[in-house]
């Protein structure tokens, strides 16, 4: 029974699409332009504009800075941080949510997604209540979490928690436990079958939430501005620097470091795109 | 050897899914599961491979005690009904997974990973990834998959489920040549009565988490011990108060010995068959099924009167 007929590769699945150019699609057309021609492209282009008005040299003299530098430095190391931690623990909620039952599962998955509903900024204010050396913890902590970087990290991960998971829990929830069960089966123990089976699954979704969180992690601000008292060449970050040179009346200055972010979200967002292309032909 | 399980039980939530069951199943041997959805039978399959774990009783492979021991310490060849390929590795790289995990030499990995893949006809496909697989082949390469490690039983969970009917029907009579070659204790789960008549060695029919009966096929088919096993293992339909089967009804244009008088209702030809429909006074409606070479010489028409009585010697419980 040897079939030797070779069978085509089935091409993914496609949202079928209208072709046709009705008054509808033209409203939608107009509407869908309109909002980010007026609400997004508009204010960006005049942010770059804006940036690169003093010329490209005065742009990067700008940045050659010790306290810019320096809060560069910090939002590395803190989006840095944050990121490894979120892919751990968005790892790790994701595979208990999709592959066990427990008591309280479904108010766990609530949870994970409270920060996104919680504004950043009460994040920071709740933070500093638990963990300033005056809150609930502050025996513990003193000052080595609160206006320092361990509290920094910590705002991070709050607002950029479920970025992660809440790639990874679709796929892992189309694969199903048939793969895993098989590889048990066949005498892979549980580490052995998360590397050679679940991580490879969930690779693309995983590097897709990952780059979200990273392109988060960088921006956040509110969150970060309460719990890190934005002390000059200590805990500034990129996005706390601005507000710190808008106040100093260097436009410029903090024209640049919107220009940098900027550019990195752009290059996230691109590599957000490439990431889903390659997911969507299927591996 | 062999497979032993003692007084299993398995409960979800409130659902009774096997009750005490006990199952002995020859060393060697093809068995079928044969039953109802939701009658127990994957519950156990998956028992026996460690894949489910059960509230009581005891499950022993090859008389060794594994009720407790996890699924990778079973030595149980698994074949899932959906394939459970492994989505991003080659056909080459599946079948070769356990014994990748057993840390086998490259060149003996290699040769037997092909030895098993002539055996399933696939060694020109080694290099391909799942996806660019037909469901008849995606089935081929678990069962190599699940080979590749020797396993000691080779359990499969309605393996040809998914697949139509034709590929079906091919891979079935495969699969009993496969084990005519190999001889590895094989259990597979099936509600499909004609699949587990023709293939197996052994049949075990399991109903509302019971068994209700073992025995062969032909045990199975002749003398089946309860109305549950004779009218899921084949056609069956009333005749003065007994189950018949309707290819085991003589008719008659004129009355005979102990034959009882009915009116033919309806005639429905299917292919070689012809179906009639008869109404005696007692049961409800009596299906006698002939060829058509029987209807034409008995000049069947639907409202003539004939008379009805069941082969003497055939299979019949009294309802």
């Amino acid at each position: 029974m040897a079939e030797s007929t070779i069978v085509p590769i089935a091409p993914a699945p496609v949202t079928p699409r209208r072709e046709r150019v009705t008054g509808a699609s033209i409203g939608l057309r107009t509407i869908g332009i309109g909002y980010v021609s007026l609400i997004v492209l508009a204010p960006i282009a005049v942010l770059l504009y804006r940036a690169l008005k003093p010329g490209l040299g005065s742009v990067l003299n700008s940045l050659d800075d010790v306290e810019t530098q320096h809060a560069f430095q910090v939002t590395a190391i803190v989006a840095g941080s944050a990121v490894v931690i979120d892919t751990v623990f968005g790892v790790a909620v994701a595979i208990l949510l999709v592959r066990y039952r427990f008591p309280g599962r479904r108010l766990l998955s609530a949870f994970i997604d409270l920060p996104i509903a919680v504004s950043p900024i009460v994040v920071g204010l709740a933070l500093l209540l638990v963990y300033s050396p005056t809150g609930w913890f502050g025996t513990l902590t003193q000052d080595h979490v609160i206006t320092a970087k361990p509290g920094m990290v910590l705002a991070t991960v709050f607002v950029s928690l479920p970025l992660v998971a809440r790639a990874i829990i679709p796929v892992l929830e189309q694969a199903g436990l048939d793969q895993d069960q098989a590889a048990a089966s066949l005498g892979a123990n549980a580490f052995a079958r998360f590397v050679r089976i679940t991580l490879p699954t969930i690779r693309i979704a995983l590097a897709y939430g990952v780059v979200l969180a990273l392109a988060r992690c960088i921006g956040e601000y509110g969150a970060v501005l309460v719990v890190s008292g934005n002390i000059i060449g200590q805990t500034e970050t990129g996005p706390t620097h601005i507000n710190t040179e808008l106040e100093n009346f260097n436009d410029d200055g903090a024209y640049a470091i919107a220009l940098v972010l900027m550019l990195i979200a752009f290059a996230a967002i691109l590599l957000g795109a490439y990431i889903r292309r390659r997911q969507r032909r299927g591996n | 050897m062999g497979i032993e399980v003692r007084g299993i039980a398995k409960r979800f939530g409130d659902f009774v899914a096997l009750d005490d069951v006990d199952l002995r199943v020859q060393s060697g041997a093809l068995t079928a599961l044969l039953g109802p959805s939701g009658g127990g039978k994957s519950t156990l399959l998956r028992i026996v491979a460690g894949l489910e774990k059960p509230d009581a009783g005891s499950v022993e492979i090859d008389g060794q005690d594994a009720t407790r021991l996890a699924p990778r310490h079973r030595d149980v060849g698994f074949v899932f009904q959906h394939y459970a390929a492994f989505t991003h590795l080659s056909v080459f790289r599946n079948v070769a997974f356990g014994l990748e995990i057993r840390k086998r030499p490259k060149d003996e990995i290699r040769r037997r990973v092909y030895e098993l893949l002539e055996l399933v006809h696939l060694e020109q496909f080694a290099d391909r990834l799942p996806a660019e697989l037909s469901g008849g082949q995606r089935q081929r390469m678990a069962l190599a998959r699940a080979l590749a490690v020797e396993p000691k039983v080779l359990l499969l969970d309605e393996p040809f489920g998914a697949l139509d009917a034709k590929v079906r029907k091919e891979l079935r009579d495969w699969l009993r040549r496969l084990h005519d070659e190999v001889h590895v204790t094989t259990v597979f789960v099936t509600h499909d009565q004609e699949e587990a008549l023709e293939v197996s060695d052994e049949i075990v029919v399991i109903n509302n988490g019971r068994i209700e009966q073992v025995g062969s096929p032909d045990d199975l088919y002749d003398k089946p011990g309860n109305q549950f096993v004779m009218s899921f293992l084949g056609p069956v339909t009333t005749l003065s108060g007994r189950l018949v089967r309707p290819h085991d009804i003589e008719v008659f244009t004129v009355p005979a010995d102990d034959a009882v008088r009915a009116q033919v209702n309806r005639l429905q030809r299917v292919g070689f068959e012809v179906r009639a429909e008869m109404v005696t006074g007692t049961d409800a409606a009596t299906t006698v099924q002939l060829t058509r070479g029987q209807s034409e010489a008995l000049n069947l028409t639907e409202g003539v009167a004939v008379w009805l009585r069941p082969v003497p010697n055939s299979t019949g419980l009294t309802v």
